[in-house]
């Protein structure tokens, strides 16, 4: 950053310098063709809406993830380190990362971390700082449902 | 950052004195002293509230209207004088025209079922305006949905106002029954000129309904200075408790009305064939009412008469025009609104960083804002955003608190850059 980081301090804990990066640069941001499966995801409490795409390769596993859509720095932060954790992994892996990153964003605790996807979690470790703020829970696990969805077949997701 | 509460410069008012009034203010967030800039969504409570409710769960409390006995009726005369105190309050030619309801919610819904599914005729259009509260839409829709009522909706201007071409067209075709419009928008500030739509609606055959949530909080209402049909407004956001709202209705209307719930208290006399309704306003009031809450209200509105809601309004316009001119020196900041007469609530947003994220980082730093569609999704699509931050002011609020809230302000930008 710019300024000296310690004006910040009392800010940084919960944006951390990877959430503001992800906000401002979003990776994967972008469509996936057809047969790519896609789903949408909404948070009517604040009006969040992301879109995602995920392609799954010969021996289902996920080769390509990407989203669109707009909202706030945790839940474009929270879709874009997710496009890039959940590629290669199985429908079922994916889910399981996504039933411990709701974990961690709910709890702020991730007993599981360590034991499965640990490197992942680690990644998505962060974004653990909205535990704090339970109306900014959505933000974060917006994305997630969205894959679960695209992932199970079904068109469209909400936090509700 | 400076938090030493400097006085606003309104004569007469001491925002110090005032702020003592109120032991939440005292609190702290996050090691630092709360600075609650959200008072639109719900104002805190001054001791005289909390101490008259404390009062008569205490010592003098029990059901109203029902029992002979000597708490009841004390209960009912402490719970009836509320009735007293918002008339007066609205300046309501009599106290047989205050309905109370659940909160300005459900007052609204009441003249939807009972004026609109009761009385008005379906061949008739009800007219909102682009800048409603959620409140004030959602009940016509389904009044619309039941009865194909046509529900038309005036648009507003760049500068956040009323647009009055397009008002008087809307009723041009005598055709509207009902006109139901903010009399202070909750995220735009604007506050509409009431008498003039009211004189408007009647010249036009309508009758006219006024959302007062926000304008009743900030400035003196008088219904019958403004020729309203009817007004509503709600207790907590009046510096009284919640559960508790007002219908304000021209008597003539409340007895042509149909009740709107049935039950114990709204009666004279029920058989199993048939019930006979109580006189106006027990009429609207069934089961056992908000008896508490109404105790808060009237202490709430004692207590707004006696700071004087004249002397709260220049407050809270000293602290508007300054929160204005604060937000506006701040790169990257828009301001939603620029209404001629405003009130004080400020919306706003930052061009780098979503109103999410700013009240998130607002509340780091002790500051409550409201960040959201504010329940009125319909006007942010008008403005061509999907939520905005909304800072909104109070007679406890301080210039101080304003500062820093710009300081916090340029730190999230900076945060952001």
């Amino acid at each position: 950053m710019t300024d000296a980081s310690a004006d910040f301090a009392d800010l940084r804990d919960l944006y951390q310098e990877v959430i503001l990066d992800h906000g401002r640069h979003p990776r994967n941001f972008r469509r996936l063709a057809p047969p790519a499966r896609h789903a949408r995801g909404d948070n009517p409490m604040c009006g969040d809406r992301v879109e995602v795409w995920v392609r799954l390769d010969e021996q289902d596993r996920i080769a390509d993830a990407a989203f669109e859509g707009r909202g706030c720095a945790i839940s474009v932060a929270s879709a874009s380190l997710m496009t890039e954790t959940v590629r290669g992994k199985s429908a079922a892996e994916a889910r399981a990362l996504a039933d411990a990153f709701r974990s961690l964003v709910r709890t702020g605790r991730c007993p599981v971390c360590g034991a499965v996807h640990a490197e992942d979690l680690e990644r998505l470790r962060p974004l653990s700082g909205v535990a704090e703020y339970p109306s900014r829970v959505k933000c974060a696990t917006l994305a997630w449902h969205a894959l679960e969805a695209a992932l199970a077949g079904e068109a469209s997701a909400t936090t509700e | 950052m400076s938090r030493a509460a400097t006085a606003a410069r309104a004569p007469g008012f001491d925002v110090l004195a005032i702020r003592r009034e109120f032991p939440i203010l005292d609190e702290s967030v996050r090691g630092k002293p709360l600075i609650y800039l959200d008072s639109a969504a719900s104002a805190q409570k001054p001791r005289a509230v909390i101490e008259a409710m404390v009062h008569a769960m205490e010592h003098q409390y029990a059901n109203v209207h029902r029992g002979l006995h000597w708490m009841s009726e004390r209960t009912t005369e402490a719970f009836e004088s509320a009735r007293d105190a918002v008339a007066r309050f609205l300046n309501a030619p009599s106290r047989d025209e205050i309905v109370f309801t659940k909160n300005a919610t459900e007052a609204i819904n009441l003249v939807a079922h009972a004026y609109g599914r009761g009385v008005m005729d379906p061949a008739k259009a009800v007219l909102i305006s682009a800048m409603e509260h959620h409140a004030n839409i959602v009940p016509w829709q389904l009044l619309r949905d039941a009865r194909g009522v046509e529900l038309r909706v005036c648009p507003i201007t760049a500068e956040g106002e009323l647009d009055w071409e397009a008002f008087e067209r809307l009723l041009a075709d005598g055709r509207v029954g009902l006109v139901a419009i903010t009399h202070m928008s909750n995220v735009l500030g604007t506050v509409t000129p009431a008498e003039r739509i009211a004189r408007a609606a009647h010249d036009a055959g309508a009758l006219v309904l006024f959302d007062g949530s926000q304008a009743a909080v900030h400035r003196r209402v008088d219904v019958q200075a403004i020729g309203a049909d009817f007004y509503v407004f709600t207790g907590h956001k009046l510096y009284g408790p919640t559960g508790i709202g007002v219908l304000w209705a021209r008597a003539e209307l409340l007895e042509r009305m149909p009740p709107f719930l049935g039950g114990g208290d709204m009666i004279a006399s029920v058989s199993f064939e048939r019930a006979e309704w109580a006189r106006i306003p027990h009429k609207f009031e069934a089961g056992t009412p908000p008896i508490l809450e109404g105790i808060g209200l009237a202490a709430a509105i004692a207590w707004v008469e006696r700071v004087g809601i004249d002397a709260i309004e220049a407050h809270e316009r000293a602290l508007t025009d300054h929160a204005l001119a604060r937000l506006a020196a701040i790169e990257g900041v828009r301001v939603f609104g620029r209404a001629q007469d405003r009130g004080g609530v400020v919306a706003f947003a930052l061009d780098r960083a979503h109103a999410h994220d700013v009240a998130t980082l607002l509340d780091r730093q002790g500051i409550a804002v409201r960040a959201g569609h504010h329940c009125a999704e319909p006007l942010m699509r008008v403005l061509g955003v999907d939520s905005t931050a909304r800072a909104s002011f109070a007679a406890y609020t301080t210039r101080a608190e304003i500062d820093a809230l710009a300081e916090a302000l340029e730190r999230v930008r900076r945060f952001f850059a």
